[in-house]
């Protein structure tokens, strides 16, 4: 998804310290590593995934993030980002609130359960949804906790988090989420990227 | 078995080395081996430090002993540490007994082997050792550190005491101070080589008489704390050495006890003694913790090294809990920190043996970290 990639690039100061939660094979860390300079860092737990981040160079530790974070010291990198990974914990809460802690800023992605295409498959299906951004079935998905942007938003708040920025991505458009627009993003939105403090 | 060790490359440094005891070594030698070739920019030179029962012959053939060299599945040509691309040191630890200055050898005081009278060392005392092998082969940095078990806890040391001296570090299988458990094994063997009649308190170089019962139990003692419980149980299980009948004797029945006496006393021809109770002593010793007031991550304090951390998850000797610690004390102060925990049954073993995805971490992340310490070079 390179689209994504650059959103996310585009959200991140060149040479900041930046510490990628669930960092996957490693490409997004890498992509910011050339093009923003980054001083990256990986938090992993598969193992195939951290040998491939090594042989790129990176650095990055095979690891549980809910059990993990913790070791991690206050405010250590300028950048957490969790990219589509915050439904797949069991204390998605405890682990964004862990990340504004370890950092100053996290920036969050989530496949939105609000979208009209899950809604409509939900709907008109009677079934769990399973689409492009959500393609498991309910039985094998390893993503517990689905939210919306709305929900998002609404934990935010619950928890005194800023919204620094918010993005909605969808067919690979890109447009800002406002308190204005946020009954239509939560609609049409595929993919919520959020920037968050405390 | 008589050894000739007039094979054994070495230098002498004429340097005194103060060690962490008190006493001071005027002159000591080490012996080393290299293997590959270094590059024209000196960015390919990896240091191996080897383990307690271990020597300088990394790969090949050790040509003092005949045996195969202690790492020939990792280090070779097309190999994780690929001696086509890479340039491999490794020396004799300071205590040693291959060539290294150790008990074995010539005290220049007395004209007779030092026996107990040499100095006990420390981990520490290794490595300052080794860096005088450095500046021998002109190496002001290398591109990695690395080892297994108390390799490992030399390259902790060395890139706490030198981390200007090496681009990155690959500690396998160890810990950054010997716990409880470990101190008590490396203590039943060594009363188990000082209970043998032929030690002589260290000086059975007088008689000629080894003490090879002693170091054989000591051996055994080790080589089932570097197995996992589930290892040796697919390994041998219950199988007997001979038939189906058990013997109602003390000879060895289980194949597992034939291993141990192999091993045992396979050993014995090849390692001296004295040398397995100053190089055990020297790990018990080993706290990186202590060293700095309880707080591992001041021992690495504005590091710019490269830490790979490895361990293996049924190794109960230095466990995965261990190389943790290292990894939560670097990540505190923001160190490059990579680790990976391989799941295995092969125990703190392990490192010494077939275990493809230890192989393939431990070849991505020396191939990219020389990719970039060739940019840093040619910057």
């Amino acid at each position: 998804m390179k689209i994504q990639d650059d959103v996310l690039a585009g959200l991140i100061d060149i040479n900041s310290k930046v510490l990628d939660v669930g960092c996957g094979d490693g490409n997004l860390l890498l992509y910011l590593k050339r093009n923003k300079r980054i001083d990256g860092r990986g938090l992993e737990i598969n193992q195939k995934n951290v040998q491939e981040c090594l042989a790129k160079g990176l650095a990055v530790v095979e690891g549980d993030a809910e059990k993990d974070l913790v070791n991690y010291p206050n405010q250590s990198f300028d950048i957490a980002i969790l990219n589509q990974a915050i439904q797949q914990f069991y204390e998605p809460r405890k682990v964004l609130n862990e990340l504004l802690r370890i950092a100053k800023q996290a920036i969050i992605t989530i496949p939105n359960f609000g979208y009209w295409k899950v809604r409509l498959n939900l709907l008109v299906t009677g079934t769990m949804p399973v689409t492009k951004t959500l393609p498991h079935s309910w039985y094998d998905t390893p993503n517990l906790h689905m939210s919306s942007i709305k929900d998002f938003y609404n934990l935010c708040s619950l928890d005194n988090i800023n919204v620094i920025k918010s993005i909605s991505i969808s067919s690979n458009k890109i447009s800002d989420i406002t308190s204005n627009n946020l009954e239509i993003k939560n609609l049409v939105s595929e993919l919520g990227v959020f920037v968050v403090s405390k | 078995m008589n050894i000739d060790y007039s094979k054994v490359k070495k230098i002498t440094i004429n340097a005194p080395l103060k060690l962490d005891c008190g006493e001071t070594l005027e002159k000591f030698d080490i012996a080393y081996e290299t293997y590959g070739n270094l590059d024209e920019t000196k960015s390919n030179a990896i240091l191996v430090f080897h383990a307690l029962s271990g020597d300088q012959f990394v790969t090949g053939t050790n040509n003092v002993t005949g045996r195969e060299g202690w790492w020939n599945q990792v280090v070779g040509s097309g190999l994780p540490i690929d001696t086509d691309k890479y340039f491999v040191i490794c020396a004799n630890v300071l205590g040693g007994c291959m060539g290294s200055t150790g008990p074995k050898e010539i005290n220049p005081k007395t004209n007779k082997p030092y026996g107990l009278d040499f100095p006990v060392i420390t981990i520490k005392d290794m490595v300052s050792a080794q860096t005088h092998l450095l500046d021998f082969l002109r190496i002001k940095k290398t591109l990695s550190v690395l080892g297994g078990s108390m390799g490992g806890m030399q390259a902790l040391q060395f890139c706490s005491l030198y981390p200007e001296r090496t681009f990155s570090s690959v500690p396998i299988a160890c810990a950054a101070s010997h716990s409880a458990q470990n101190i008590a094994f490396n203590e039943l063997a060594r009363q188990a080589i000082m209970a043998d009649p032929n030690w002589d308190s260290g000086n059975y170089f007088l008689s000629g008489k080894v003490p090879r019962n002693g170091l054989a139990v000591a051996r055994m003692a080790g080589h089932i704390s570097y197995l996992s419980e589930q290892g040796l149980q697919s390994r041998f299980g219950r199988k007997l050495q001979e038939g189906d009948g058990l013997n109602f004797s003390f000879d060895a029945d289980f194949q597992v006890e034939s291993y141990l006496k192999y091993q045992g006393y396979a050993f014995v021809d090849r390692f001296d003694a004295n040398s397995y109770l100053y190089i055990t002593r020297a790990m018990d010793y080993f706290d990186l913790y202590k060293l700095n007031n309880g707080d591992l991550s001041k021992a690495f304090k504005n590091t710019n090294v490269k830490f790979c951390i490895i361990s293996f998850s049924t190794d109960w000797l230095y466990t995965t809990e261990e190389s943790k610690k290292i990894v939560i004390a670097l990540n505190s102060i923001g160190a490059q920190v990579s680790f990976v925990n391989i799941v295995t049954n092969n125990g703190h073993d392990s490192f010494l043996v077939n275990e493809p995805e230890f192989f393939q971490t431990l070849k991505g992340f020396l191939d990219s970290t020389y990719e970039d310490f060739k940019n840093e070079n040619s910057r």
